[in-house]
């Protein structure tokens, strides 16, 4: 099912949005104008991956610098070892969907140490 | 023609530089010796989610087992000795092991108060093992008192306050954090402790702990008397070089290296905690503790040893980082400080927990500071660039 998460318009290239769905969704707006949607958290420890730093078709965690592909969520760099989660992401009359994936996501151990809060105050 | 590599140290550091030498294509052996007898773990956790509870031993795994990395681990057994003229390394349990090159990735230790080792409740923490004793003796504590404010002894601090313990944190400097944050930003990284309920006492140095057998109390130089179930000592570390003594290495404060993690031998190079390398930040050799390091530079030690001595060096050149997460607040620091630089606050506010400053000198950002400001942290660091040109600076 696709939910809708924000217009387009909220996003400009080369930015992300944190879907704050549990868990919570990050969404990229690549330079060249692909959108892409994987779970927020690495999958390595506790960290938004839409804090992180985009380039290309890739993301790197703010934290300890893991790369994820976002096209398949794959590591392309530790200390990361599980993909991300990837969700299919489409705009229809200028809204950002998300279909969430019914896959497990691959989440960090432990409860999260931050709160959202406090992450995104 | 190098066949055998041995890896000297089998935790963050030594994992990267094995897998560093099969991303490098190298394909002969690859020996890594480690003095514990655990799998190669990540130790950050430990003073965090680990000694919370939070996360387990399982999770702590550095090596992922779908990789290939094909090394032979000699784990439980320390390397007592180098013998770089006849190429060998001696092990603790008497094993000789001849080798073509050598990676020195040994780390650090933590330092102990003199006189302590005998009394129970009296805790470093560094290892798995420590903080598995650590975990064991908060579960049936009230009191903590920990020694040093540095972020090992404020995470602690951290974590018991999250378990319920009441915690004072005793520190020697009048400022905690003043050498790598500076008096304005350690201050304001300090004031975390009564954030949360937790007592830190400054400019005071401990006289004695208290207790035969077992800890009772921490007495200060002032006469201060601290009753504590359980004492933290988090006062800094020391590099694991001394088996090296008579090795001839160019030991000063750590195995000395180039900007590129050359050491003063052949076929010997040296990274990660135990190393003091060449900065070009720093425009000095430094020892450098933290966990980005020991997980990039091997790589650049790598290129070095199996590039040999004909070729021209690369000199690892990333901008010094560590974090820090205490009282549900993230720490990020990037770049090098020195006494001098004016800090600038560039978003948020100090006081709301929340904000990015920028330490400049000259006019140039040198170094940059986050509180819960992940996004434009990283956005400044990216930034952040060595001093042109890059010199290797061979010892």
């Amino acid at each position: 099912m696709m939910q809708p998460v924000c217009p387009l318009s909220a996003i400009p290239r080369g930015e992300s949005f944190r879907w704050a769905t549990d868990p919570p969704v990050a969404i990229f707006h690549t330079e060249d104008g692909q959108l892409f949607a994987v779970d927020d958290t690495c999958t390595h420890q506790d960290a938004s991956l839409a804090d992180g730093w985009l380039e290309g078709c890739e993301v790197e965690c703010p934290l300890h610098a893991s790369r994820f592909d976002l096209r398949t969520g794959q590591v392309d760099a530790p200390p990361a070892k599980k993909p991300v989660r990837t969700h299919r992401v489409e705009v229809t009359d200028g809204m950002v969907r998300v279909a969430l994936s019914d896959e497990a996501p691959n989440l960090p151990p432990g409860p999260a140490t931050l709160s959202h809060e406090a992450r995104r105050a | 023609m190098i066949r055998r590599i041995a890896v000297v140290g089998a935790s963050l550091a030594g994992v990267a530089a094995a897998r560093a030498l099969r991303q490098q294509s190298y394909d002969g052996s690859i020996i890594a010796i480690g003095a514990e007898r655990h799998a190669p773990y990540d130790r950050p956790p430990l003073s965090k989610a680990f000694l919370t509870g939070a996360c387990t031993e399982a999770d702590l795994a550095l090596a992922d087992p779908d990789e290939a990395l094909d090394v032979e681990w000699r784990l439980g057994t320390a390397a007592v000795r180098l013998d770089a003229r006849n190429r060998s390394i001696t092990l603790a349990d008497g094993a000789e092991i001849p080798v073509d090159a050598v990676i020195l990735a040994t780390g650090a230790r933590a330092r102990r108060l003199p006189g302590t080792e005998t009394v129970s409740g009296v805790h470093t923490l560094r290892t798995l093992d420590d903080a598995v004793a650590l975990r064991r003796d908060l579960a049936a504590a009230e009191r903590l008192v920990v020694i040093g404010a540095g972020f090992l002894g404020a995470e602690v601090a951290s974590s018991a306050r999250s378990l319920g313990l009441d915690v004072t944190v005793v520190e020697a400097l009048p400022t905690p954090l003043a050498a790598p944050l500076g008096v304005e930003m350690g201050s304001v990284c300090a004031g975390l402790h009564a954030d949360h309920g937790v007592r830190l006492l400054t400019g005071t140095g401990v006289a004695r702990l208290v207790g035969s057998e077992r800890v009772e109390a921490v007495e200060l130089a002032d006469g201060t008397r601290l009753p504590a179930d359980v004492v933290v000592v988090g006062i800094g570390a020391q590099p694991n070089v001394e088996w090296l003594a008579d090795s001839g290495l160019e030991i000063h404060g750590g195995v000395v290296t180039d900007a590129a993690c050359a050491t003063n031998l052949p076929a010997v190079v040296a990274t990660g905690d135990c190393a003091a390398s060449f900065s070009p930040y720093a425009g000095g050799i430094v020892r450098t503790e933290h966990w980005t390091h020991a997980h990039e530079q091997p790589a650049t030690a790598v290129t070095t040893l199996l590039a040999g001595a004909a070729h021209p060096r690369r000199a690892h050149i990333a901008a010094p980082y560590f974090w820090s997460d205490q009282y549900g607040v993230r720490v990020q620091f990037a770049g090098h400080r020195a006494d001098g630089d004016t800090v600038r606050l560039v978003e948020g506010d100090p006081a709301q927990r929340s904000f990015l400053a920028v330490y400049e000198r000259d006019g140039r950002p040198v170094a940059v500071l986050g509180m819960n400001q992940a996004k434009l942290f990283t956005r400044w660091r990216r930034q952040l660039r060595a001093p042109d040109p890059v010199p290797v600076h061979t010892p």
